[in-house]
């Protein structure tokens, strides 16, 4: 499977706005926060279209989403996962003597992931915790 | 039925307080003038809810009378060494206010969600102070916007049409009196509406700022571009910015959480200090939750301290990145978690979720969330600006009155009266 280098960042959307108002256990939030918004060049580098599984792995952990072409290109080379439990698995926790972990900015690395499922809120949890 | 004007919206930290509800037996069935976000919480806010108290037996939780649920929460509270109480930026200035009583109370450390978010902002303000007004003055007077590592067309929807861009004010009428500028490292779809759009790489604000005020004091930058931008470029934006009358940098997350963190606003701060000496400049941060504000001028105005304040001494102290929840989560030290209008298991770190499954966790909130899958005690509370009133504090630091528009459920109490209740039993039971 072709793996890409890219930098992660995290953050808001409308999905994800709206999402969290139907409630965080909705089928509307994770259809827009379970998601990794990517560039069309880099869609096409990896051999995905758009709506395709997408694994992105970080130093600190791996994560499975749906990989969506980007509303927000161009911007080759940088992913974006919207602010949620999902994007979570994946960010740095370390937060350099401010308080604050690091939720954009982080090197990460992106596959294809068609035999992989996107695990719903509770099985998510459930397996940070039993990774522990 | 009835319509209620001027209802100020309980979502994003632009409070839009020209809302109109229309309500009918009770329920909310019309909602004019609020973004997309907001429209979606003033009718969605009674989906997913939990009518009852729960607590935790044998691994599973169960419903609960809710002193039953108040009992339990004060044995944890008063049972712990080091509890922290965190939240607080969805609720109330009235409940942060009981909150930081109960923390003081308990010998704990309340942190607000401006920990991970705009903490390290307020750090640098700390260091290197802002120069910074209210909404009014935009709109009326700024000819010149920047909007830095934020996307509001996303995330705070009415902020253009309702501040700066194309807001009618006094001096400047329309999109037609203003110069919008974008830094961002993706072309956004704020990006996308500016008049100048500044794409910049990632995690090099840092460097970015740096020959922005190199520029603006006519210093020659040495290099043949910066952050991925060429030089010519940025003396363009010198210009720019030097070239307003007016001019006001709204700055994002995209500054406070990549490389640098709070010494990315440093630069920014001083940037627009250098920015005075050619023209008027101001800086304001773009504040996420309806009132992550309040929760900073509550915590500040009682304490001392804006977030992250520890009572473990039995006086206040701040020190982030040592009385910040995260890094207290990340080192496991405390024993108990009170949490209040947030939801740290969908937010955190997986390495601070860790630590907050193997500790009793009690969650106060109007939603069942990622982190009452994990909790002892479960309390579901009202929605203030819904179903109970309360003072917000907007991004710009000017106070408003949340309505009560609909009664909560029966049984269903306001954060600030959970929160006093709980604290009243504690202190009976230490007489
Ligand atoms: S911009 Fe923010 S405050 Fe205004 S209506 Fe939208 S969500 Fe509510």
């Amino acid at each position: 499977m072709p793996k890409l280098k890219v930098v992660l960042i995290t953050g808001r959307s409308i999905g994800q706005g709206q999402g969290k108002e139907y409630g965080k256990f909705s089928e509307k939030y994770k259809e827009n926060v379970a998601v990794c918004e990517i560039d069309s060049s880099d869609l096409t580098k990896i051999g995905i279209t758009s709506g395709q599984h997408v694994k992105v792995t970080t130093y600190h952990g791996s994560v499975v989403v749906k990989g969506v072409k980007s509303t927000q290109e161009p911007h080759p080379g940088i992913i974006f996962i919207p602010c949620g439990p999902w994007a979570n698995a994946v960010i740095c926790p370390k937060t350099h003597g401010t308080g604050m972990p690091s939720l954009k900015g982080i090197p990460a690395e992106i596959e294809p992931a068609p035999e992989e499922k996107v695990l719903g809120l509770r099985e998510l949890v459930t397996q940070t915790l039993r990774e522990g | 039925m009835e319509v209620i004007q001027n209802v100020v919206c309980p979502f994003c930290g632009c409070c839009c307080d020209d809302i109109e509800v229309t309500i009918d037996s009770g329920k909310i069935t019309g909602v004019k003038n609020a973004c997309a976000i907001g429209m979606t919480k003033f009718l969605h806010y009674g989906d997913e809810r939990n009518s009852s108290p729960m607590v935790r037996k044998n691994g599973e939780l169960f419903k609960t009378t809710f002193d039953m649920a108040v009992e339990k929460t004060v044995e944890i509270l008063t049972n712990a060494k080091y509890p922290i109480l965190y939240g607080w930026s969805s609720t109330s200035c009235e409940a942060q206010k009981v909150g930081v009583e109960l923390a003081e109370e308990v010998g704990g450390v309340i942190d607000n969600t401006s920990s991970v978010c705009h903490g390290p902002s307020i750090e640098a303000v700390q260091d290197i102070g802002e120069s910074t007004c209210t909404f009014g003055e935009v709109k009326h007077r700024a000819d010149l916007v920047v909007y830095w590592g934020c996307n509001p067309v996303q995330a705070h929807m009415r902020h253009l049409l309702r501040y700066s861009a194309s807001c009618v004010g006094k001096f400047r009428k329309g999109r037609a009196d203003r110069i919008i500028v974008v830094v961002d490292v993706r072309n956004s779809s704020t990006a996308k509406l500016a008049d100048h759009f500044i794409q910049i790489e990632p995690n090099q604000d840092y460097e970015f700022i740096s020959a922005l005020r190199m520029a603006i004091r006519m210093e020659e930058i040495e290099q043949d571009s910066v952050a991925g931008v060429p030089v010519e470029k940025i003396e363009e934006l010198a210009d720019i910015l030097i070239g307003c009358q007016f001019g006001i940098i709204f700055f994002g997350l995209g500054l406070t959480m990549s490389a640098g963190k709070n010494r990315n606003i440093d630069a920014a701060l001083s940037l627009v200090r250098d920015l005075n000496s050619r023209t008027k400049f101001l800086i304001m941060p773009m504040r996420g939750h309806f009132n992550v504000t309040g929760a900073n001028k509550v915590s500040a105005w009682q304490t001392g301290y804006p977030f992250a304040v520890d009572f473990s001494q039995g006086y206040p102290r701040y020190n982030p990145g040592d009385t910040s929840v995260i890094d207290i989560l990340n080192r496991g030290e405390c024993d108990a978690a009170l949490i209040v209008a947030s939801d740290p298991v969908a937010h955190f770190p997986q390495q601070a979720v860790k630590t907050l499954a193997s500790i009793p966790v009690i969650v106060i909130d109007p939603h069942l969330n990622a982190t009452s899958l994990l909790a002892e005690v479960v309390i579901p509370s009202a929605f203030v600006g819904i179903e109970a009133e309360g003072i917000v504090y907007r991004m710009d630091g000017v106070p408003l009155i949340l309505k009560k528009l609909v009664e909560p459920s029966n049984g269903i109490h306001s954060d600030e009266a959970i929160l006093r209740m709980i604290l009243t039993q504690i202190r009976k039971r230490r007489g």
